[in-house]
């Protein structure tokens, strides 16, 4: 919609592109499951194009630097008395920073599931079933109202219980899926009554509406608000495998391991973060259920790794090692270091993606010797390995970059992202104690990581091998469609911490302008009010993006005469630009004026 | 009102022959049209006993139940309610399973307790109503502008219709012929009666027990007490489901948890609840009716209902799955289907007059998983054990032909129930606008 060279008006075709791989291979799947070839391109296809489309649309989203987010409209969903429901995408930086790294990632793994899929008879359904994913998580992250988050928040789960009972035939398959769906069912109840709550108080379900409105509608820390986020809470911990609700991840460890690496390691499991860091209006006003997730995360990631510390099988090591890195990610967006937290969320989708398809790459040899010589050992059991850096150099050398980064060793990824979220928590713990407590518990958890990785690492890699005499001639490195993908996340895990170097280093300001309206409670003795003001996430710093909302609400005003119907599809846009130039028409409508503002038009 | 229709029928005791439509019934119309053709051409297999007289019976059937939606006078309503009730008693009885004497029966009378009771109510309205205009007339809109007022006699007015109505819903406890009548009924039978004969009872509480007493109707213990019995169909339907091992039985008894939600949304009256309600009963119409066309479809190649008599299915017949697949999350309500739509807007608008009801409610989605998708992993996942399902054939063309429009249907309502809500909302309005203003001069008058 808006003007011409920002591509922006490609956002649509980033979810679009893999709900069009789904269909085309779902038609394959049942007419031709036999078309490998076609099927890999449309797979793989869909899903570059896709990434291709978001890398245009945030590069544009960044150049045109708005104030507030950007919403596409496209068609009214549930228009009933007072509610609006639209499907409609938004665009902000928070977004912005997902569809790249979702799109990103997952074309990755697709490219990695053609060699390591390559001789299931299902190989059709499953890449189906995966282009089917993205499309769902594309419109989790995208969505511009809860209910559209919540058509993405449940369709990932559908998937995922797709996928993880992808080789349906084995009952143990099947009851992890239905286990991962009913779990996360459970979730998905504390998120619609959040909804109602939210509907109930605010008058609307959009996230503008919504947020600009809760600082009056609520009132900070009262019971309606704790409830609502609470049960916002409720639900993050069913989709990202906090306590209580952890026990489906191990389990979905029966899925392809690709799927592990894609929707339970990068992706699907950090829509809880995502939801906190989207919602961080809500939390706000409720300083208990900010306590709440930060305590919720700092035990998670605590108890989660001493499990992991005994486990035996590859994958599962990595599943507890997931749930314990998004513990992290909880600490940090409890905290308030909402930055912190997505820097986390983007680079352990780095290590933790290049983790589990190393593993994959692993088991595909292990898998491959135990099947030539007609073995019936388990191919995911560590006590089997040993030794197989001789065998898979490039799989042990990338791993290892993947290991430094998830155990927080400098320069590596990791640490940098790590490092925020320990040092928010230690900051806030000098005024409140209890988030000492929580950066305790983070530093044990942190020294638990480095330990279970590397056992890992050298119960896999190193000492004599374990798998056999027979099958040691069998085993080989993958091929370049599985280690290619791998090389490009060892570069990520390596080097993604770039992306937020901290101040004392140079700095950079990537994550700092996703903000939005920060709160706080203010006391003048007799009455308390809420103070808010539009900041970036970071708790120091500049940000470019700091011009104050409530003059100014949007970054696109529809002009003149233009009907809230008519304004997703076209019209005249005025876009604001500094404050200084916003003022308030005759109607209710906000208007720029003066030279700092830009005009145009636009159809959708 | 619209496309009114009246002629003098038997014009000394002012009854006349009135229909029409408005947003309300149009949809429940269209849904009896959509799946009665559907029915026909999915119990072109299954029925290969007496055709003729089968498909005669279907004809009757349609007209009955087009003719409750439409109907605009109170004695042709209680003429179509007993028309539609005749055929689907020999349709169960002489086409059904081998129980289907008992179940056909127990179906009779129960129905046939609630509507002669319902009888009794109408003749004692109209003659309440005669006595204050002079002449006697059934006609609705005359009957709905007389009927204030009536003191203690609308609380067993209401009754009257309350009973008759919530035995067709139907409303726990009156559920029980229900399962029965499912179980044994042919295919065509089961997907007609839990489509459109179920949604009769709740169509009948919007048209005519709301409007008529709203003063009862919205009396704080008869509003409790419903959404209460609304709250233990969601939960104890979906928990008995649960147990079922025959895979009609279960769908049966979900059946009752989903008319549950329609209940809740018509007695929270708000209007999302309504218009939700609406909705449910038109996507509980589509979904059913699909997963009993599924049912019918195994039935004829292994002659089993029984979910144990399967498992591992979806590798010999991947169609057949996916359109279970689709029609099961549909049921569950999976956003992006219909489902969805109707369950988020009953519970979205009764939380607003009901904050706990809904809150249990939306427990009741939790059940509606733990239900229907352990049944559809036993029959189509886990080890494909059974030999006799190894050469199982996949659908036919004709069997997708009668799929397809209802798949068809699940997603577009999903994405985009615009056309259909946006019709339905002044009737609903007017309706929610109606029983209020009603109820509250009662209570000022009181």
């Amino acid at each position: 919609m808006p003007p011409p060279g920002f591509r922006l008006d490609l956002l649509w075709a980033v979810p679009a592109l893999p709900l069009l791989g789904f269909v085309g291979n779902g038609m394959l799947a049942l007419t031709r499951p036999k078309a490998k070839t076609a099927v890999s391109i449309i797979g793989v296809g869909v899903l570059v194009l896709s990434f291709a489309a978001a890398v245009a649309a945030v590069a544009g989203f960044v150049r045109l630097h708005p104030a507030a987010p950007l919403v596409f409209r496209y068609w009214e969903w549930m228009p009933v008395g007072d509610l609006r429901v639209d499907y409609a995408l938004e665009l902000d930086y928070l977004s912005a920073v997902m569809i790249l790294v979702v799109t990103g990632v997952s074309a990755l793994i697709h490219v990695f599931s053609v060699g390591y899929m390559g001789e299931d008879p299902g190989y059709a359904r499953y890449f189906a079933y995966l282009n089917l994913f993205v499309f769902f998580m594309l419109t989790l992250v995208l969505g511009s109202s809860f209910p559209v988050m919540f058509v993405g928040w449940e369709g990932v789960g559908l998937c995922s219980y797709l996928l993880i009972g992808f080789w349906f035939n084995e009952k143990i398959n099947a009851d992890a899926g239905l286990k991962a769906f009913v779990v996360n069912r459970i979730g998905d109840f504390g998120f619609l009554v959040a909804m109602f709550l939210i509907f109930r108080h605010t008058g609307s379900l959009d996230f503008d509406a919504v947020f600009a409105q809760a600082p009056t509608a609520f009132t900070a820390g009262d019971a309606a608000i704790t409830a609502t986020t609470l049960l916002l809470l409720l639900g993050c911990t069913g989709k990202s495998a906090q306590i209580p609700l952890y026990t489906w991840l191990p389990d979905a460890m029966q899925g392809p391991t690709p799927v592990s690496a894609l929707i339970h390691a990068a992706t699907m499991v950090t829509a809880g973060v995502y939801l906190v860091a989207r919602c961080n209006v809500l939390f706000a006003l409720s300083p208990l259920s900010s306590a709440t997730v930060a305590g919720v995360g700092a035990l998670t990631a605590l108890f989660a790794a001493t499990i992991a510390l005994k486990q035996w099988d590859i994958k599962r090591v990595l599943a507890y090692s997931t749930i314990s890195q998004l513990g992290y990610m909880f600490l940090g967006v409890g905290t308030g270091a909402y930055a912190a937290g997505l820097f986390h969320l983007v680079t352990h989708a780095f290590f933790k993606a290049l983790l589990f398809l190393g593993s994959g790459s692993v088991i595909h040899a292990m898998h491959h010797a135990y099947h030539a010589t007609h073995s019936h050992e388990d191919a995911q059991d560590l006590r089997n390995m040993g030794g197989l850096r001789h065998h898979l150099p490039w799989t042990a050398g990338l791993m290892w970059i993947a290991t430094l980064a998830i155990a927080g060793i400098p320069p590596f990824s990791g640490f940098f992202s790590k490092d925020e979220i320990l040092g928010a928590a230690f900051a806030r713990g000098t005024a409140e104690p209890i988030w000492l407590a929580y950066w305790v518990m983070g530093i044990a958890a942190a020294l638990l990581t480095a330990f279970y990785m590397t056992r890992l690492m050298l119960y896999a890699f190193h000492g004599p091998n374990r798998t056999g005499e027979a099958e040691r001639a069998h085993l080989h490195e993958a091929p370049w469609s599985m280690t290619g993908p791998l090389a490009v996340l060892g570069l990520l895990s390596f080097a993604g911490g770039v992306i937020n170097v901290p101040a004392l280093f140079g700095g950079h300001a990537f994550f700092r302008c996703s903000g939005r309206w920060r709160c706080r409670p203010e006391s003048n003795g007799r009455s308390s009010s809420l103070r808010c003001s539009w900041r970036g996430w970071a708790s120091s710093g500049r940000c470019g993006c700091s011009s104050p909302r409530r003059s100014c609400p949007r970054g696109w005003h529809p002009r003149s005469g233009a009907s809230p119907e008519s304004s997703g599809r076209s019209g005249t846009w005025t876009r604001c630009t500094t404050r200084s130039s916003c003022s308030r028409s005759s109607g209710s409508r906000a208007r720029c004026c003066g030279r700092r503002s830009m005009r145009g038009s636009w159809t959708a | 009102m619209q496309f009114q229709l009246d002629a003098p029928w038997i014009p000394a005791w002012g009854i006349h022959y009135t229909v029409g439509v408005d947003g309300i019934s149009l949809f429940m119309v269209l849904l009896t049209t959509l799946l009665v053709p559907l029915s026909v051409l999915g119990s072109y297999s299954y029925i290969t006993t007496r055709e003729r007289a089968f498909y005669a019976l279907m004809l009757v059937l349609t007209s009955g139940m087009i003719g409750v939606f439409v109907s605009l006078d109170l004695f042709l309503f209680y003429v179509m309610w007993e028309v539609m009730l005749i055929p689907m008693y020999f349709i169960i009885g002489v086409w059904g399973g081998e129980n289907r004497i008992y179940a056909a029966i127990k179906f009779f009378i129960y129905t046939m307790f609630g509507s002669l009771l319902m009888l009794v109510a109408i003749l004692v309205l109209v003659y309440i109503v005669a006595q204050r205009t002079g002449a006697y007339s059934f006609s609705y809109t005359s009957v709905l502008a007389h009927a204030g007022g009536l003191g203690p006699a609308a609380f067993w007015l209401f009754g009257a219709f309350f009973l008759a109505f919530a035995i067709k819903v139907p409303m726990f406890p009156f559920h029980t012929w229900l399962p029965d009548a499912h179980v044994e009924a042919p295919t065509p039978g089961s997907v007609l009666l839990a489509g459109i004969l179920l949604k009769m009872g709740t169509y009948g509480f919007l048209r005519f027990a709301l409007p008529l007493f709203p003063a009862v109707a919205l009396h704080p213990m008869v509003q409790t007490g419903i959404v209460v019995l609304s709250l233990i169909g969601i939960i104890y339907g979906g928990l008995v489901a649960m147990v079922q091992p025959d895979f009609k039985k279960l769908i049966a008894y979900s059946s009752v948890a989903h008319l549950g939600f329609v209940m809740l949304g018509i007695w929270a009256l708000t209007l999302q609840s309504v218009q939700g309600a609406l909705m449910v009963m038109i996507n509980h119409g589509i979904s059913t009716g699909a997963l009993f066309f599924l049912i019918g479809m195994l039935y004829e190649r292994r002659h089993t209902r029984l979910v144990a008599g399967f498992g591992g299915i979806a590798k010999v017949v991947p169609l057949f799955a996916g359109v279970l697949t689709i029609v099961s999350l549909s049921s569950i309500g999976l956003p992006s289907t219909n489902g969805f739509v109707g369950e988020f807007l009953v519970l979205l608008g009764a939380f607003k007059t009901y904050p706990v009801a809904a809150t249990i409610a939306a427990a009741g989605v939790i059940v509606a998983a733990m239900y229907l998708l352990p049944a559809l992993q036993r029959v189509i996942y886990n080890p494909l054990d059974k030999r006799e399902n190894e050469r199982l054939l996949d659908l036919s063309p004709r069997e997708l032909a009668v799929l397809l429009p209802l798949v068809a249907c699940i997603v577009w309502i999903g994405v985009y129930p615009k056309p259909l809500l946006r019709r339905m909302e002044p009737s609903a309005q007017q309706l929610i606008q109606t029983v209020r203003a009603a109820s509250a001069t009662v209570a000022r008058g009181r």
